[in-house]
């Protein structure tokens, strides 16, 4: 996934308790293998099999994806802050490409 | 083959109707055909509609929010070209241009434009890649490339909110009467105009989606069917598709007379890249 990019969108700050909207975009084909070129040739799978978010390093939220997902996954989440600290977004495709990004939060 | 005869039915009505009425008005006549070039019912400014209010509420609000829309990926993508260096000179767009919030801010608006060396009418993508050749000393982006799609959408986006204005003056002049020609002209199999749909019947129903009134607001847009951006041109490729007519390339002079046409169509619009449309 060297050329692709992905945007989050993390509040800066939040009060302590407080729940937050977490989303989250990233481009990928998610090409499904089921498909064929102008040749006929089968196009290869190619999709996000993982998508995992820590927050200070514990697990917060995860999915499996198939080939059923649209390409350029979309995944917002709730979740409820007590403590300032790093969001890290963790995706993992098919052929062993990772991206990640991180987000500070400020709990005060 | 049908739509081929029963356009020269009209024809030979409108014939008719002019013989019998002796040239008075004639009602009912849905065009006037001239050289085989239909003369268009043009849409008043108080009718224009973006294509964004043909989509769902649930589209609409997808699109306007930057954390959902897809196309926002692509502005990234572009945001990050934009400072990296290329080519032979090693520079990158900063270089020259500086900071894209200010100085591409109203570029978009202005484009398709009459590039002042050469004479000839540009686009977007055309002038990112005449400056990766003369300037940068680059190899020039394909067309529909990640990185021509990202470096459009991204310029594009500092004129999103801004109203189009492009010049049909003086050299662009013979372009914007090609381009019109183009809009009004039967073609392919169907034997239709981009005006048949477009112009008189927008808002209407065909294959399950409403026809929008065709008005290049948005690009590159990221559109469902396609689960990708893309230009204007493969937009009108899948038009020309539609129509069974020759599909031209990308950059071809008919597609870029046909976008300053489409601008012009669509002055005073707001810019709305990245849009999303179905």
């Amino acid at each position: 996934m060297s050329m692709t990019s992905a945007r989050i969108v993390v509040p800066k700050t939040a009060k302590r308790g407080e729940v937050v909207e977490i989303k989250t975009l990233i481009k990928h084909p998610m090409e499904t293998g089921y498909r064929r070129d102008h040749r006929g040739q089968v196009i290869p799978r190619h999709i996000i099999q993982r998508f995992v978010a820590t927050y200070n390093g514990e697990e917060v939220f995860s999915a499996d994806l198939t080939q059923g997902v649209a390409a350029n996954p979309y995944f917002a989440f709730p979740l409820r802050v007590e403590e300032s600290g790093e969001i890290t977004f963790t995706w993992t495709d098919d052929r062993g490409s990772t991206h990640t990004e991180k987000a500070e939060i400020t709990v005060a | 083959m049908y739509a081929q005869l029963s356009g020269l039915r009209f024809t030979a009505l409108t014939f008719l109707a002019v013989l019998f009425v002796g040239g008075a008005a004639w009602p009912v006549v849905p065009e006037l055909v001239e050289d085989g070039q239909i003369i268009p019912e043009s849409l008043k400014p108080e009718e224009r509609r973006s294509g964004t209010t043909f989509l769902s509420e649930a589209l609409r609000a997808q699109q306007e929010d930057e954390g959902t829309n897809p196309g926002m990926l692509w502005v990234t993508t572009g945001e990050e070209l934009w400072t990296t260096p290329a080519g032979s000179e090693n520079k990158s767009c900063v270089n020259c241009h500086g900071d894209a919030e200010a100085s591409m801010k109203g570029v978009a608006a202005r484009y398709p434009t009459i590039d002042k060396t050469t004479g000839e009418l540009l686009n977007l993508e055309l002038r990112i890649n005449q400056c990766r050749r003369e300037r940068q000393g680059a190899e020039p982006f394909p067309y529909e490339s990640n990185e021509m799609l990202g470096l459009t959408a991204f310029i594009a986006y500092q004129s999103r909110g801004m109203p189009i204005s492009v010049s049909i003056d003086g050299p662009a002049a013979r372009h914007f009467e090609y381009g019109r020609k183009l809009f009004t002209t039967r073609q392919g199999q169907l034997n239709l105009a981009c005006t048949q749909c477009h112009d008189e019947n927008w808002g209407r129903k065909l294959r399950g989606d409403t026809i929008s009134q065709g008005h290049p607001t948005g690009f590159p847009i990221y559109r469902l069917e396609w689960q990708s951006l893309g230009s204007l041109h493969r937009r009108l490729r899948a038009c020309s598709l539609g129509v069974r007519a020759e599909v031209l390339d990308y950059g071809s002079p008919e597609y870029l007379a046909l976008e300053l046409y489409l601008a012009w169509r669509a002055r005073g619009m707001p810019i709305e890249t990245p849009a999303i449309r179905r």
